[in-house]
């Protein structure tokens, strides 16, 4: 199979970009996004260009580190998948595919296709953890979670982090994300003691960087773990009672 | 707890993006609410069902029409009475006025807030072709059909409300006034086309409701989700669809 790549190039962050076209000739049917994008800069090795720089890590579609817009879709056109384990199967014979980076006031394009995203860890800072006691190792089980509960916080927690929801929403919203890394520990007893103050701290600390919600549905289309905006509307919920019972939490202000 | 909201600590990189300061936390917590995005969704989503109660009862009252010329205009009458011996004539009317005012002006003000904060946090737009999966043209086109809808509000208060667009304008006499109106073929097309953009406003506006308040999402409570899409194209096919008829009944002689 041969592709011609229109790849986003851009020297660091100040520079403007463009696109650049490449030929990718030979692609294996069986051959995964990133590692045709392997074999192309090994060929810009070998010819002495700069290779194209992309973010990667496991590859296994668990880590978040991977992210591209393929073709105006984010981690391309198969559904709950990222880009690391979409295949070039996908693709046909002469297909000319656009590559860019994820694209967001709050994502900086740090070079080519390589987003900044400390962004998600600033929301995480703010809130993303619960207060846990130390000492010797709990029994198992010994809280007791409902089934429905556990089974919604782990769809919840199946979030990672990669930023589909920002790249694919018009507005650059992380609502998605934010509203994923709430409700996995805000359904649960763990997060109970911290679950109002994590959420006005995890919301304002979004809206620092992001945009609101236009409840469109991108993101969860876009999402390779297919997690829900139900969790937005849960965010939403809670958001209002936070700033209700964070001032009861104070002394009745 | 502090009161005050500590800037988060941000790992020192390359760049530390921050398209807004943050909010410094008020003393009352609706004042809180309103600066932050999602309450801003709260208050579209609250101020919508305030519109969209008021255009259900709107083109309830307007049925009337097709009883006839008495029962039109002692509907508006009745309306300017209403609890009269306890409230002054147009009392309550004027409250009921100046609710939908405000309830018009935080719909706006919000809609135009969240406007600028969602162009500022994508100045940059993708450069090949975006295709949109899931968001229907409805969705896409609020701020469009929020516009027409409003200007045209404006030009129907002008023709029907204080009669500056309509020569043949009659004070007291709605009905009249009405069938002189809606008489123009291209006032008639202006009203068509303005329901069909009420139309389409309401059908993503009355289903985003139920996401801004946070209720009656699928997971949360499976048995309301199905039901709100369907109220959403219902309520909008019903009070869009009963609008468009007033002004082809005028146009045809039905009411006239």
């Amino acid at each position: 199979m041969n592709l011609t790549l229109k790849v986003w190039r851009q020297n660091g962050p100040t520079d403007p970009g463009h696109f650049e076209t490449y030929e990718a000739s030979d692609v294996k049917d069986e051959m995964s996004f990133l590692e045709m994008l392997d074999v192309v800069n090994e060929n810009l090795i070998a010819d002495g260009h700069e290779p194209i720089t992309f973010d990667s890590d496991c590859r296994e579609g668990i880590c978040g580190t991977c992210g591209l817009m393929i073709n105006g879709q984010a981690h391309g056109p198969q559904k709950g998948t990222a880009t690391c384990q979409l295949h070039m199967r996908k693709f046909h014979d002469g297909e000319t595919v656009t590559i860019e980076p994820w694209r967001a006031a709050a994502f900086p394009v740090l070079k080519d296709l390589m987003v900044d995203r400390s962004a998600f860890d600033a929301i995480i800072e703010s809130g993303g953890f619960i207060t846990s006691d130390t000492g010797g190792p709990r029994d198992a089980n010994e809280i007791l979670i409902p089934k429905t509960a556990a089974d919604t916080a782990m769809d919840a927690a199946a979030c990672i982090g990669c930023g589909a929801c920002v790249a694919a929403c018009p507005n650059g919203a992380a609502q998605l994300f934010t509203s994923a890394k709430l409700a996995h520990l805000n359904l649960l007893p763990q997060g109970q003691s911290e679950r109002w103050k994590r959420t006005e701290d995890m919301v304002e600390t979004m809206e620092m960087f992001f945009g609101s919600c236009t409840n469109y549905g991108e993101c969860q289309e876009a999402c390779p773990k297919e997690i829900p905006i139900d969790f937005i509307a849960m965010m939403n919920r809670d958001f209002l009672k936070s700033k209700i019972k964070n001032r009861k939490l104070q002394g009745q202000r | 707890m502090t009161a005050t909201k500590e800037p988060p600590a941000i790992t020192p990189g390359i760049s530390s993006p921050t398209i807004r300061k943050p909010n410094r936390r008020s003393t009352f917590a609706i004042i809180d609410l309103y600066k932050s995005s999602v309450g801003k969704k709260w208050i579209m989503a609250l101020t919508g069902i305030m519109l969209m109660g008021f255009v259900l009862f709107h083109m309830i009252g307007n049925l009337k029409m097709y009883l006839g010329e008495s029962h039109f205009n002692e509907y508006a009458e009745f309306l300017r009475q209403l609890l009269v011996p306890i409230i002054p004539p147009t009392g309550v009317l004027w409250i009921l006025r100046l609710g939908l005012l405000a309830a018009f002006a935080l719909h706006i003000q919000s809609a135009y807030a969240l406007t600028r904060i969602n162009r500022k946090a994508r100045p940059v737009n993708y450069k090949s072709p975006r295709d949109y999966v899931a968001v229907n043209w409805a969705a896409r086109t609020m701020r469009w059909s929020g516009i027409i809808v409003g200007l045209f509000l404006l030009w129907h208060l002008a023709d029907l409300t204080w009669g500056w667009a309509n020569p043949d304008f009659v004070n007291g006499n709605p009905y009249s006034n009405v069938a002189t109106s809606l008489d123009r073929a291209p006032v008639a097309a202006l009203y068509i086309i303005a329901n069909i953009a009420l139309g389409f406003h309401l059908y993503h506006g009355a289903w985003s409701i139920f996401q801004s308040l946070g209720s009656m999402s699928a997971r949360f409570n499976p048995r309301h989700n199905p039901i709100r899409r369907g109220f959403a194209a219902g309520f909008a096919i019903l009070v869009a669809g009963v609008n468009i008829t007033f002004p082809i009944a005028v146009l045809t002689g039905v009411v006239g």
